[in-house]
């Protein structure tokens, strides 16, 4: 059996027997097992990929007729040394907010699961597919339960929220599919397929202009999703309303599928627009996304915003890497890419843990919470930590690898870039400072009186731990990731350097 | 005339070709031979006869699909059979079947003589079948006048209520000037292709093949040119396009649920079957139909969007949003021109739209009250938490209708999307893009209506609630349709399969 279909196939199909009238506890049971699989077909393929037989840096390669050959559009699953870090990180980020939300006393709670099924489905196929149609349709079927979780378990403006991100986040896809099928038909190859594509091309080449205007399409269209400042404003919002398993999984796995689009199809197939655009990104992401979001930030007193803001500002970062149109830049990128999804997760995770703890997200009525919940704020600062880049988190290496790529391209840039990080030092650690030390402000008192503050319990433990593990486990063997990228990355890209992650990482 | 040329013509005349036409309409009088047969404490099977019927019917057409008839011409040159043509034959059939459910369901609340209505609905659904294979002018504005005066007393159907009335009055005045300026531009076509001065001059130039030839030979004759304007504006009327679509809200409003279905989806697909005909026929003067088309396209897309976005009562949102879809359509027909594929795209797209305005109109007519045309966004508050499957439905007919992935609607999108950019319309798709973006909000807010948890007035002590039509119980046979048409349009978003190979697609 084809593994990768199961992982994409398995969430859904418990979904629609969910959907068919599941009994409740049984639904449940089975609910675990949506989650889980995924990650354990994750780990599996990993350890079996260096020995998999490759064709075109993909291994696992099948295909399937889904009635549409004759446009070239087939449903083709594989996975290359890009999408492999990011296809195990959506299974462990997915099992993480599976298991959070299925603690969780939401409300219809078997309706919220459902939902969050279906949208691990999508998030598997997004980044086992080879077809960039179904890269494309996976994306979407994660992104419409999105809305749905938002609009009805979201919290406050979850209405104002859910519409903006639905308007926001369906302009950037329809820019980036009119791009796509643009490459479609400039390319002349008539197929979706990754690989077919990037043959036709490296044969035939595009011409400039072409590659100029479809490069500024994908670019402006994956942007939206990724948050590029200045189309960002869903984000911080929706990230604000979002239920937290749903701000976990679109934070951390979903945001990337717009990087992962720029990585996989538009550098590789349009070198020359990709040339033409790329002082622009790196300025938007690097004034835009790091300076002005960065002290946005700092502005923050609601928690959770602050991890939205968090999130969007570290964007900046992906995009100055993507600008460098080097090996190193986009390998920096992917190991980004895969530490943020987990740090993301992590805090929006702990955001809401803190939230039942203290009922409010207002950085100036909480304080002091350490003393009774001192795995919860060991956990929250070793988050933080991760996020702003600390040597022995997997940011690190993600972080320092683009910033030494980016120094020979954009050196101005990168120092702001670098400066950025200070601010997220200061923002980071300040959250950490305000909510657990100090003495307990007189709100917050009187809330811990009414309802004393319990530690992280298990079943909340469970998940972040996964996470954190994840985050340490590439902090100290960055090795375990980037044997594989170096390989694709070097392959799809035959640019003039040859350096590549992990020389830097051994120096 | 001699008697060996009316031989040859009965000749020619192949029952078996339009035998599904024949049953549909023998199954509409046997309808209303029950009516008179049976006592009256019997009569509400009738609708299940006719349901069965068309049943019946499908299965056969289903089975006898590939006939050997396809290719030819038959009736002595009045009908062509086609391969498009045998589907949207499938289309009105399974048209018709859903609009007769959704009647079974909405007429129970009318005191109103109920067979007619089924009668009515399969005598047009037959002549829409004769309309998608017509070949000759005569054949087309027959079936059509069939269709448009089916279409007049069916929508002014409940004639209690002056909304519908209302809704008749202006159908038919529409209607009546429509088809007079489609025939002003018959007439003139006729006239100029039948001028023995002129070269390729036809004896026969009602006949779509004679005439196509006649318009080849003589590509800049103004009057010829002209008729073709005024045929294309009286099709344009048919499928709502701007600037001839003005009817559409007040009517679609007024008319009873099921009818405004039956316009919606096979009227509506019944002016595409014309105008993938006629494009073919006015290949001599493709510039000028390119050209008209387009514009329409744009004004269509933009208005339809632009207008639907303000609407609050739904049947009005679903009319404008129906003429935002024409406008998707008309960019698929020009795209048909220079794309073969393009047609296969239409139909699918055709299809998926059968299913979701199915869908959409399945929930509309169990959510409504007495008053059919009082149907406002409000009303779907909690709709999902009281009634989960319909709110499930309509998520998703929405969902189809708005072309969101992975829904059947997104793909019918994209096919017609993606022909259109094979044919380098790229002006028409940026429109047709915006358009989509523009759908999504009120798509989304009706959605919202029905799933988000709403703020609602606080009613005071003394103060009767905001009266909200009581919501009816889904009976068997209607829930089969829904779930039917709510699961088929999330199949075939994920699985084309034989159905993208029928219309040419795999």
């Amino acid at each position: 059996m084809d593994l990768l279909l199961i992982a994409i196939v398995a969430p859904l199909v418990l979904a629609l027997a969910m959907v068919l009238g599941l009994p409740k506890a049984l639904a449940r049971n089975l609910a675990y097992l949506g989650f889980a699989l995924p990650a354990v077909i994750g780990i599996i393929l990993w350890c079996q990929f260096d020995a998999a037989a490759k064709e075109s840096t993909y291994a696992f390669l099948t295909t399937y007729d889904t009635g549409l050959t004759g446009l070239g559009i087939n449903l083709t699953l594989g996975l290359n040394g890009i999408s492999l870090p990011l296809f195990v990180m959506a299974g462990i980020v997915g099992l993480a907010a599976g298991l959070y939300a299925l603690q969780s006393a939401a409300e219809r709670l078997n309706h919220y699961v459902t939902l969050l099924l279906v949208m691990q489905g999508g998030l598997m196929g997004v980044f086992a597919s080879v077809d960039v149609f179904f890269f494309y349709f996976f994306h979407e079927l994660a992104l419409i339960p999105t809305f749905i979780m938002v609009g009805i378990w979201g919290g406050r403006d979850r209405n104002y929220a859910a519409m903006k991100m639905t308007i926001y986040l369906t302009v950037g896809a329809m820019l980036s599919l009119i791009g796509l099928i643009a490459i479609y038909y400039t390319s002349g190859a008539q197929t979706f397929d990754m690989i077919a594509l990037r043959e036709a091309i490296a044969a035939e080449g595009l011409s400039t202009v072409a590659q100029r205007n479809i490069f500024g399409l994908l670019m402006f269209g994956f942007g939206i999703l990724v948050s590029l400042w200045p189309l960002h404003t869903w984000a911080p919002l929706g990230y604000g309303a979002a239920p937290s398993s749903v701000a976990m999984l679109h934070a951390g796995v979903l945001k990337k599928f717009g990087l992962y689009g720029l990585i996989q199809v538009a550098l590789p197939l349009l070198p020359e627009g990709a040339a033409h655009w790329a002082l622009i990104l790196a300025t938007l992401g690097v004034v835009g996304n790091v300076l002005i979001i960065g002290v946005v930030a700092m502005a923050q007193r609601d928690l959770k915003q602050l991890v939205g803001y968090s999130s969007v500002m570290h964007m900046g970062y992906a995009f100055l890497g993507v600008a460098c149109l080097s090996v190193v830049g986009v390998g920096g990128v992917v190991f980004m890419m895969v530490a943020h999804g987990f740090s993301a997760a992590l805090l929006f995770l702990l955001a809401t843990s803190i939230h039942h703890r203290t009922q409010t997200f207002d950085l100036d009525e909480m304080g002091g919470l350490v003393k009774s919940a001192p795995v919860l704020s060991a956990f929250f600062v070793a988050a933080t930590l991760a996020s702003i880049g600390l040597p022995g988190f997997a940011n690190f290496w993600g972080e320092l690898t683009i910033f030494v790529a980016a120094w020979q391209v954009f050196p101005t840039l990168t120092v702001i870039a670098i400066a950025g990080v200070v601010i997220s030092a200061i923002y980071g650690l300040r959250a950490a400072a305000k909510v657990f030390f100090g003495p307990p402000t007189e709100a917050f008192a009187k809330v811990l009186q009414e309802q004393p503050a319990t530690d992280l319990t298990w079943s909340e433990r469970l998940p972040a731990l996964l996470l954190l593990v994840a985050l340490l486990a590439f902090g100290f063997w960055p090795k375990l990731m980037t044997d594989s990228i170096n390989e694709s990355v070097a392959e799809i890209y035959p640019a003039v350097e040859t350096t590549v992650p992990a020389d830097v990482a051994r120096n | 005339m001699p008697t060996e040329l009316l031989q040859q013509a009965a000749a020619d005349n192949h029952w078996a070709a339009i035998g599904p036409e024949l049953m549909v309409g023998c199954l509409a009088l046997l309808l209303l031979v029950l009516e008179i047969v049976l006592p009256k404490a019997r009569h509400e099977i009738i609708p299940s006869v006719a349901v069965v019927g068309l049943l019946g019917i499908i299965t056969g057409f289903v089975i006898n699909y590939h006939t050997a008839f396809v290719g030819q011409t038959t009736f002595n040159g009045l009908l062509r059979h086609s391969g498009t043509g045998q589907f949207l034959r499938l289309f009105f059939l399974l048209a018709a079947t859903g609009v007769s459910v959704l009647g079974i369901v909405a007429l129970k609340r009318q005191k109103m003589p109920k067979v007619e209505f089924f009668a009515i609905t399969l005598v047009v659904s037959g002549a829409m079948m004769l309309l998608a294979q017509a070949n000759n002018f005569v054949m087309l504005f027959v079936a059509l006048e069939t269709v448009t005066v089916g279409f007049y007393i069916l929508v002014s159907y409940t004639r209690t209520n002056p909304l519908s009335l209302e809704a008749g009055l202006k159908y038919l005045i529409m209607g009546a000037l429509s088809s007079g300026i489609l025939l002003f531009g018959i007439a003139l076509l006729y006239g100029v292709a039948g001028n023995p001065a002129l070269t390729a001059a036809s004896a026969d130039s009602m006949n779509f093949d004679a005439l196509r030839v006649f318009l080849y030979a003589n590509p800049d004759n103004i009057i010829a040119a002209v008729g073709i304007v005024l045929v294309l504006s009286g099709v344009a009327f048919k499928v709502g396009a701007v600037p001839f679509q003005i009817w559409i809200p007040d009517v679609y409003q007024g008319a009873p649920t099921p009818v405004t279905a039956f316009l919606a989806i096979a009227s509506k697909a019944a002016g595409f079957a014309i105008l993938l005909t006629l494009v073919t026929v006015f290949d001599g003067y493709q510039s000028l139909v390119v050209g008209v088309l387009t514009v329409m396209a744009i004004a269509t897309i933009l208005f339809g969007n632009l207008a639907a976005l303000t609407q609050h009562n739904v049947k009005r949102l679903i009319g404008l949003s129906g003429v935002s879809h024409a406008g998707y359509l008309l960019v698929g027909v020009i795209a048909a021109i220079h794309v073969p594929f393009a047609v296969g795209a239409i139909c699918f797209y055709l299809f998926a739209y059968l299913l979701g305005s199915l869908a959409v109109f399945g929930v509309m007519t169990h959510v409504s009250g007495d008053d059919d045309a009082d149907q406002d966004m409000d009303h779907y508050a909690d709709l999902a938490k009281t009634h989960p499957f319909l709110g499930v439905v309509l998520a998703v007919g929405l969902g189809s209708l708005a072309g969101i992935p992975p829904l059947a609607g997104f793909m019918g999108k994209l096919l017609v999307f993606l022909a259109a950019f094979e044919a380098g319309l790229y002006a028409l798709l940026g429109v047709a893009i915006l358009g989509v973006v523009i759908s999504i909000y009120y798509y989304f807010g009706w959605i919202k209506a029905a799933f988000f948890p709403q703020w609602r007035p606080p009613v005071f002590e003394g103060d009767d609630p905001l009266p909200e039509p009581p919501r009816q119980v889904v009976s068997t046979p209607a829930g089969i349709l829904l779930a039917t048409a709510a699961l088929a349009s999330v199949l075939l978003g994920f699985y084309q399969g034989p159905l993208g190979a029928w219309l040419g697609l795999g």
